[in-house]
């Protein structure tokens, strides 16, 4: 005996494939395919079989020479999702199987679907053909390369293009940001100190005449953790916070950093990070973001 | 109706892998073993089944003559089906009373090719195989159709695969784990796994039944019926064949202590009980059934010889054995069984 199995690579095959006859109810239904249009035989009881047979398996009776268009949508009735494809299916990526009962017909046709997921399969799921291309239909079930489902989404692109200007108050409160000073504005009759900078209060509407300057340190009174990118925020999650700047009496948002996300917490102390004096502009940009100072908690 | 009974079954310890040997090496064992037991050196009738799809190779059948011995000349016939048919095949033969036993016996290697595919080759060649509709993707559809609930479907599996851990005639396959899905609904062990094996079953009628077996497994029914090839125009829910098939065979005159169903895929067993309407007491492939080894041609022929081998040891009354045929359980036999 020798210690290897000993094997040989066997292949069956008719070289170029079977000529078959198809007989004329087969045959009528492959060259409406060709054609681009499905059709289905009625039987002697008035049903619709789709694909054509040539006898009524309910009966054993012969069909009538009755074709009728049917289709091309229709609807699944059971699937399969075929996640690896092999090499014979008439997909290369994942797809569906489907028993498809085209509309006018009574019976069901397997074929493929290609669906973007597994999860845009379900009963009831409508469909349509894709065709082959008319120069490569030939007479055959695969000139319906697959059923596609029908379109009930698509997607609408939004976009319009402005120029704004900040308004009085922010462009004020920018000049600050500029050089590294947060600029508040006081309600006498409120006594009520806000900042980002505003000309009126929008608690009780005076006109704000009296500015101050704040400085860059403050209190997170809540947060956010985000998990969506952001292109201002340095990563995913990121941290956007309430800071209750020193002297202020409303908090303002902004992002948090040098910090992980989990250790952000209410009450804790943090500082404004500036970009180079040389790089700053009339922006938020700015401020990188706030970052712990290392002080205790504020109790809040 | 003849008088007619299983007196001897034989089978292979089944692989999951090519063992190295060709057909009639295969066979030649439990042919053997059926000769010994029952002392027969011939038979009245030998039929057989098996595909040559398995072995890609034309008239493969015949060769597999050899393990039998065909000198003097014998009776014999083969069907390109399950060895379940050969069997039903045999019992019409023995009907014709002019002898009173029959050797039946299936085979296949599922190894050597890509037994998925090869089952394609069965679809109609307008219609179904042209899209490459491979073996697992259309009995996934038909679990589809069922809605089987996948827990029912995963005890199934568990069942049949700890029952074949304990029949040392199948394959030894772990509990099911957590796996993905083969073609989606079914996951890989809801699939009965690539084997090679033989069994054969010996048949005699009367007389000479009682003669070679103590407790012979008498035939009181056998029926089969087939339904319309293309899965489009049948309810793959339901298995009105098997249901028909199980009626004429009388499957429900009596209890039934035990079925072996020929239920390639987990999901094939909630249709076949149903179609069968087999009592909640039933005991179901005890033997781990396909999912626990499926040689195919041989595992709807072993159901009948499992289901049996319980009345040939004394340990049940009546049974009854299922086998199986086709694209979506397309065609059934039933064989009820008797003390």
């Amino acid at each position: 005996m020798p210690s290897e199995p000993l094997v040989a690579q066997h292949v069956l095959e008719f070289p170029g494939g079977y000529t078959r006859t198809t007989g004329p109810v087969i045959g009528r239904f492959l060259t409406e395919l060709r054609d681009g249009r499905i059709v289905g035989v009625r039987t002697a009881d008035d049903r619709v079989l789709v694909p054509p047979l040539e006898y009524d398996p309910g009966t054993g009776e012969p069909v009538t020479d009755d074709y009728v268009e049917v289709g091309p949508a229709g609807t699944v009735q059971s699937w399969a999702w075929v996640e690896e494809p092999r090499k014979g299916h008439p997909l290369d990526r994942p797809f569906a199987w489907a028993l498809v009962k085209l509309d006018g017909a009574d019976t069901s046709l397997v074929h493929a679907v290609d669906a973007p997921g597994v999860k845009a399969m379900r009963p009831g799921l409508r469909v349509r053909p894709r065709w082959k291309p008319e120069s490569e239909r030939v007479g055959h079930i695969t000139d319906i390369a697959c059923f596609v489902p029908e379109v009930t989404t698509m997607v609408s692109v939004v976009r319009a293009e402005y120029s704004i200007q900040p308004g009085r108050s922010l462009a004020r409160f920018l000049e600050g940001v500029r050089d590294g000073i947060f600029i508040a504005g006081r309600c006498t009759r409120c006594d009520k100190v806000y900042v980002p900078f505003r000309t009126t209060c929008p608690q009780c509407g005076s006109v704000i005449g009296e500015e101050l300057e704040l400085p860059d340190t403050g209190t997170v009174t809540t947060f956010a953790i985000n998990n969506l990118p952001d292109p201002r925020a340095p990563e995913v999650p990121f941290v956007s916070a309430y800071i209750m700047i020193d002297g202020a009496d409303v908090p303002m948002i902004a992002l948090m950093g040098d910090v992980p996300a989990h250790e952000v917490r209410q009450g804790m102390r943090v500082k404004a990070v500036w970009v180079p004096p040389e790089e700053r502009t009339l922006s938020m940009t700015n401020i990188r973001w706030f970052a712990p100072t290392g002080e205790p908690d504020v109790e809040l | 109706m003849r008088e007619v009974a299983v007196v001897a079954f034989a089978q292979t310890r089944h692989t999951d892998h090519d063992e190295g040997l060709n057909e009639p090496e295969l066979i030649s064992p439990v042919i053997n073993e059926i000769k010994e037991r029952s002392g027969l050196s011939r038979f009245g009738f030998t039929c057989s089944g098996s595909c040559d799809y398995l072995a890609g190779a034309p008239f493969s059948f015949v060769s597999a003559l050899d393990a039998i011995g065909a000198w003097p000349p014998i009776s014999e016939s083969h069907v390109e089906m399950d060895a379940a048919w050969a069997l039903y095949e045999a019992w019409v033969r023995l009907q014709h009373g002019d002898i009173d036993s029959a050797l039946v016996y299936g085979y296949g290697k599922s190894s050597q090719g890509d037994l998925r595919e090869i089952m394609t080759l069965q679809l109609d060649p307008y219609y179904l195989a042209p899209l490459g509709l491979d073996q697992v993707s259309y009995a996934a559809l038909q679990a589809n159709a069922l809605g089987a609930d996948p827990d029912a479907l995963r005890e199934i599996v568990r069942r049949s695969r700890a029952d074949g851990r304990a029949n040392p005639y199948a394959l030894d396959l772990p509990d099911p784990g957590e796996e993905g899905y083969e073609v989606r609904p079914l996951r890989p062990s809801d699939v009965a796994p690539i084997t090679d094996g033989a069994a054969a079953v010996l048949l005699a009628a009367g007389d000479l039944a009682r003669e070679l077996a103590e407790h012979p497994a008498w035939i009181t029914g056998i029926a089969h019926r087939i339904e319309p090839h293309y899965l489009g125009i049948r309810d793959l829910a339901r298995s009105a064949s098997a249901a028909d098939a199980a009626r004429a065979a009388g499957v429900d005159k009596g209890p039934v202590d035990v079925a072996e169903l020929h239920t390639q895929f987990s999901h094939e067993e909630l249709i076949i009980r149903e179609a069968l309407g087999l009592p909640p007491d039933t005991v179901v492939n005890p033997s781990g059934g396909p999912l626990a080894a499926n040689p195919v041609m041989a595992t709807g022929l072993i159901r009948i010889g499992e289901a049996a081998t319980r009345i040939l040891d004394g340990s049940a009354g009546r049974v009854v054995g299922h086998a199986s045929s086709g694209p979506c359980l397309q065609q059934n036999l039933v064989t009820v069984m008797e003390a």
